[in-house]
């Protein structure tokens, strides 16, 4: 059915999927920021935007409504006004890195998602073929080394605008980076360890990870979030410092730092910078998903093969692989958007900490943590895997 | 006076980890998150204007429908902010209905720009013709359509009830023979 897809020389192929993703991310940061201000309007007791409509909508007797009380329309004058309000360049900043700053911060938010499987389907031999833009074997190292890339924006910035608060902001977060990528990285190696058993190919790849919670039994099925809840949690504490959430959000904190590293920002290049921070959220839930959640498996002990399976058995079409596909990649984007949701849930419920508690839980007692989560998951998985 | 040392307890380890009071915080937000709203969405639903409430200024006729307001100028005096201004005038002769009323304004105009609404206007007005009613929203494009004028005035104020019916007392003690 799809063979002419197939025929199509590969860079087009590439860049045709490579759009396609790029296609859902921007919508799902820009639909983010609109579901950060519904969410941030529910938790205090507002109903919070939802008076712009476009009058042929409104026309709609049911749906119009809903759609205006939800505030779909705010998102797009929101983007409407960012691109087309003047987009002021200040006279005291450095111009070539202050223009550089966003598209640095944009370029690795987007480049991560190439690592990150979302969904799969099975060919005729019954063979999980993950679906991504590049399967290669070293997915986690690559989201890391890429990830991390996402600081320069904030030095960039901080720096070019030459003022005193950007220039303090970028040093907070470039300091706040550093110090929770260690504990990220020593969370993270114990769910490799465990894939990578003796006698296996070895791999940093997501997909294997979340084959090894797809296996049958009690201990196969089992998510890492259950079977390793330390470093699910170390991981997830460090994610939320990492994409500078609240309560780790000292980078931003506009008490204390006006508008941190993008105060002289407006317009598109402060959009930019907002849109890559929705994309390291949602790039960063995937990957906590894909480790800790089960991945595209939609419930622990219940794999996307057994799903397959059972719908088949009313569903005439359930195997094609289409359908899988799609439902893989349903049931992982509903994981993500619940982490994303709940990422805002604690934006709205917690303060922020003080920029001294923030290294003080960094360094002296997130990284012991994990330093002996490490240990204790090494010589656990040495004793069963031996 | 007596020095009550109230003794600080050491936190506990899970009080240390934040964990407890986050989850708790947590549920607090989510209760919150699907309880009911309660915000007023102001240009649909109003809210209760609470009695002895102090709006725009207005003018009221009384229930014969006539203008209760005699233009003694003592609410033009009293005004600190200077927003009333009045013009008196005399009642026409061909108006048989407001035959004994004393005097009426002309023009009486409130520069609502000027209006601090702080109600002496109402409190001094001999006659009961001036009040501060409900509405609490003036708008306007322009300075001129920001100063309300009579009409204006009696638009807004409409007809309030009347305990003292003054000009028919004085039109039944006229027809009685006693002029005072």
């Amino acid at each position: 059915m799809f063979d002419f897809y197939f025929e199509i020389p590969l860079v087009i192929r590439l860049i045709l999927q490579g759009l396609a993703v790029i296609m859902v991310i921007f919508p799902i940061a820009g639909a983010c920021s609109m579901a950060e201000r519904k969410i941030a309007a529910w938790i205090q007791d507002r109903p919070g935007p939802n008076r712009a409509v476009v009058p042929w909508v409104a026309w709609i007797p049911f749906i119009g409504k809903f759609l205006q009380r939800l505030g779909v329309f705010h998102v797009m004058a929101d983007g409407g006004k960012m691109l087309f309000k003047e987009d002021s360049l200040p006279g005291h900043v450095n111009k070539f890195y202050f223009v550089l700053a966003p598209i640095v911060a944009m370029i690795p938010a987007l480049t991560t998602v190439v690592a990150v499987p979302f969904g799969a389907y099975f060919d005729t031999a019954g063979k999980l073929i993950p679906l991504g833009l590049a399967p290669f074997d070293i997915g986690m190292l690559a989201v890391f080394a890429v990830s991390s890339l996402g600081v320069y924006s904030a030095i960039l910035a901080g720096w070019a605008s030459n003022s005193k608060y950007p220039f303090l902001g970028s040093v907070r977060a470039s300091a706040q980076l550093i110090s929770y990528e260690l504990s990220m990285t020593l969370a993270v190696l114990p769910v490799f360890l465990w894939v990578n058993a003796p006698g296996t190919e070895g791999t940093m790849g997501f997909a294997r990870v979340v084959e090894f919670q797809s296996q049958p039994g009690f201990l196969g099925g089992m998510w890492f979030g259950f079977l390793m809840p330390i470093s699910a949690f170390i991981f997830l504490v460090a994610l939320f410092a990492e994409t500078n959430r609240q309560p780790f959000d000292t980078v931003e904190s506009e008490s204390d730092l006006v508008g941190s590293f993008h105060t002289e920002y407006g317009a598109f290049k402060w959009g930019l910078f907002f849109v890559a921070e929705y994309s390291h959220m949602i790039v960063g839930s995937g990957v906590f998903m894909l480790l800790f959640g089960g991945g595209w498996n939609p419930l622990p002990w219940v794999s996307l093969a057994t799903a397959v399976e059972f719908l088949g058995t009313f569903l005439p079409f359930a195997h094609a692989p289409l359908f899988v596909g799609i439902l893989s990649i349903a049931i992982f984007m509903g994981k993500v958007l619940a982490m994303i949701f709940f990422f805002m849930w604690v934006r709205w419920t917690l303060p922020r900490f003080r920029y001294d508690q923030v290294m003080k839980i960094g360094w002296q007692k997130l990284l012991p943590l994990s330093i002996a989560n490490l240990l204790f998951y090494a010589i656990a998985i040495a004793l069963i895997q031996k | 006076m007596a020095v009550i040392t109230v003794e600080r307890k050491p936190l506990t380890f899970l009080e240390r980890t934040y964990l407890p009071q986050i989850a708790g915080g947590l549920k607090t937000t989510f209760k919150h998150l699907i309880a009911p709203k309660k915000t007023l969405e102001y240009p649909e639903q109003r809210p209760a204007i609470p009695v002895g409430y102090r709006g725009v200024p207005t003018l009221v006729k009384d229930p014969n429908g006539r203008e209760k307001c005699v233009s003694c100028q003592l609410c033009e005096f009293v005004c600190p902010p200077k927003a009333i201004r009045i013009t008196p005038g005399e009642i026409p002769a061909d108006q048989a209905d407001r035959a004994h009323v004393e005097k009426g304004p002309q023009a009486f105009d409130i520069d609502m720009l000027r209006c601090i609404y702080c109600g002496l206007c109402q409190e001094v007005c001999p006659e009961e013709a001036i009040f501060l009613q409900n509405q609490f929203s003036m708008s306007g494009y322009t300075r001129a359509e920001m100063v309300n004028h009579k009409d204006r005035l009696y638009e807004l104020g409409g007809t309030l009830p009347d305990a003292h019916h003054k000009w028919d007392k004085k039109k039944a003690a006229e027809e009685h023979g006693n002029t005072h």
